[in-house]
């Protein structure tokens, strides 16, 4: 698919002089290299440790209660929810790369989905650990589920916090089937390129006995895109689904019709942002400057500030709105956004989400891998600090002055989140030194199909 | 069993190499004028129309929209039958067949059985996992994951006679030539 797309331009989106061989063995050589870098160990242990720091409080937090943490009345939603809506939003930016810009054959895609889609399947994975310690007695999540169980009970399908259950587990089942399908060219050729028995055996085990004929290809290529041609009503779906847990709730601040789009727009947002926190470091380390290009990174800002508007246009509609209404509580929860105890929160988002990302106008502040770092820094504590305004702030003050309090995270608030931000990179280190990180076999199809000969074209 | 089917040659079949992915098209192209039908193509990448010239059919796309139709039909199914018969709920006076509250997860089953079905399908007909393919006997087929394009002809095929197709092969300039063992 990417071969066709790509003729017209190919040097802006891969270095000059690689071929079929040399961008195999590149991206192969990360993964079956001896010499594992001193870095990749460095980086295992500090985001070990924050696993630790995380399975500490899921223990306590199991065994002990979610007593724990700061939720209270009238805020009984606090870190565990905007944490998941933080992490599934991060999410979809890998499936908008690997789903939608394969769909509208947006070439510059190819070397930054695989890293994408397992950043949504750590991002899920993180996710998910909130809603299921969030049910207080997590050993009978199952509950949740359309089981026969012995007390003759049922699901209420008219509920959106069933419905998120079925949307987020099908996104999660979705993307790691995806991921999986994606991999498997890629494992056979690292199966073939091992020198190890036992890494050959693994390798070869997961790649299914993948042999690159022409009839599986012709069948891979018509899976992935249904599979792509799926994804895409998913993911939006996804945060549609979770932004209806809050707009059909009556809080003011919750119940308003923006809300799906707005979602969608800022997970895009936050999930790019992600994306360039991960892939600019990696870029910088194994040297892939070649095949993760400056055309990448102009693109990548480019999406963030487009998203990034539309999720401005999303305040501005709120407070519009919320004038527009003549509700007093309506009125009164912009208000108190704007001027309340929280207020500081607020500023820091529109901050983080508004002022900062105009900077990505500029051609030269795209191209350059610190300021764009920055904005990504700043555009992943904006879109946590959206969440945060979003549930603690419209619950905190509702329509009776006497239910009105304050929400304060305890340290095992923070022991999770923290906790899942190690998870998230931990898994992340992981991946990129066992799994190739650049799809091997769709860059193959940005290089010349074989040597140049004199006479014939190179493609 | 050999002596029930001495008929049967020896090998797989024949391995033609090249290094260029027009060499396979054509060498493609070049065996089935040839008469030949038992032919596969193995590439480091897909080949578009490669398939096409070797007549090959691909089914992923029906099974995935069965697929998808079974996963809404199911999903709405079980809401129906939750809401309507084993465990009618009275949620805030609406009706027991809330039709619009149940497209949500009907279409998030449709999305999973659709999904499911592309991916499993795709690997059941093109007869995976194998862990075992002759081809993989040839040692130089490694190279077919990464910068190597091979061309083989099948043994099963009506029109195949080792010395003629070996010459047949030849005619198509590879890199090299190799039999397949079983």
């Amino acid at each position: 698919m990417s071969n066709k797309t790509t003729d017209s331009e190919p040097a802006a989106l891969i270095g000059p002089g690689h071929s079929l061989a040399s961008v195999t063995d590149k991206i192969a050589d990360m993964v079956l290299t001896k010499r594992t870098p001193l870095g990749w160990w460095f980086a295992l242990m500090v985001t070990g440790t924050f696993v630790g720091i995380l399975g500490f409080t899921i223990v306590n937090v199991f065994f002990r209660g979610i007593g724990l943490w700061g939720p209270n009345n009238p805020v009984g939603w606090g870190f565990d929810i905007i944490n998941f809506v933080w992490w599934i939003g991060i999410g979809h930016a890998g499936t908008l790369i690997s789903a939608i810009l394969l769909l509208l054959r947006q070439g510059w895609r190819t070397s930054i989905n695989r890293a994408a889609e397992a950043m949504t399947i750590f991002a899920v994975m993180c996710a998910g650990m909130y809603p299921l310690m969030h049910t207080g007695r997590p050993w009978l999540a199952f509950w949740m589920l359309p089981l026969p169980n012995s007390m003759g009970m049922w699901q209420n399908f008219r509920s959106p916090l069933i419905w998120d259950v079925f949307a987020v587990s099908t996104y999660a089942t979705v993307s790691l089937v995806f991921w999986y399908v994606g991999l498997i060219p890629d494992l056979a050729t690292l199966r073939d390129r091992a020198k190890n028995i036992w890494v050959k055996r693994a390798y070869g085990s997961l790649a299914l006995g993948w042999r690159g004929a022409a009839s599986h290809w012709d069948r891979y290529e018509m899976a992935s895109l249904l599979l792509a041609g799926i994804s895409t009503p998913l993911v939006v779906s996804v945060h549609t689904v979770v932004s209806f847990d809050f707009a059909a709730g009556i809080i003011p601040g919750w119940h308003t019709t923006i809300f799906p789009p707005y979602f969608v727009a800022g997970a895009i947002f936050a999930g790019f942002a992600m994306v360039l926190t991960l892939m600019l470091p990696i870029r910088a380390w194994y040297r892939l400057e070649d095949f993760i290009t400056e055309r990448h990174l102009q693109n990548m800002g480019k999406v963030m500030l487009a998203t990034g508007l539309i999720v401005a246009y999303g305040y501005a509609i709120e407070a519009f709105t919320a004038w527009y209404s003549g509700s007093p509580y309506e009125s009164y929860m912009i208000t108190n956004r704007l001027s309340g105890p929280y207020k500081y929160e607020y500023w820091a988002l529109m901050l983080c989400n508004i002022l900062i990302p105009q900077i990505l106008w500029s051609k030269k502040a795209r191209s350059n891998v610190w300021i764009l770092f920055g904005v990504s820094m700043a555009i992943n504590v904006g879109m946590w600090l959206e969440r945060f305004v979003i549930i603690v702030m419209s619950l905190h003050r509702d329509f009776l002055p006497s239910s009105w309090g304050m929400y304060h995270p305890t340290r095992y608030d923070w022991g999770m989140f923290l906790g899942t931000i190690g998870f998230f990179t931990f898994a992340f280190t992981l991946f990129i030194r066992f799994l190739p990180a650049i799809a091997m076999f769709e860059m193959r199809g940005l290089v010349p199909r074989g040597p140049a000969r004199p006479g014939k074209s190179a493609h | 069993m050999s002596h029930q089917q001495s008929a049967e040659p020896a090998i797989y079949g024949l391995m033609a190499e090249f290094d260029h992915a027009d060499d396979l098209v054509a060498a493609a192209k070049a065996a089935k004028d040839g008469g030949y039908d038992a032919v596969e193509g193995y590439s480091p990448m897909p080949i578009h129309g490669l398939s096409d010239v070797l007549g090959q059919k691909n089914q992923v796309a029906m099974f995935t929209l069965g697929g998808a139709i079974t996963g809404l039909l199911v999903g709405f199914g079980l809401e129906y039958w939750v809401n309507m018969i084993e465990y009618p709920m009275n949620i805030a006076g609406k009706p027991d067949f809330s039709w619009p509250a149940f497209v949500v997860p009907a279409y998030e089953t449709t999305i999973l059985f659709g999904a499911l079905t592309a991916a499993l399908g795709m690997l059941v007909m093109n007869g995976l996992p194998s862990p075992y393919h002759p081809v993989f006997n040839v040692p130089a087929f490694e190279n077919a994951s990464r910068n190597r394009f091979f061309l083989v002809i099948e043994s099963k095929d009506p029109r195949f006679d080792l010395e003629k197709t070996k010459s047949f092969l030849q005619g198509l300039h590879p890199l090299s030539l190799a039999e397949v063992p079983h």
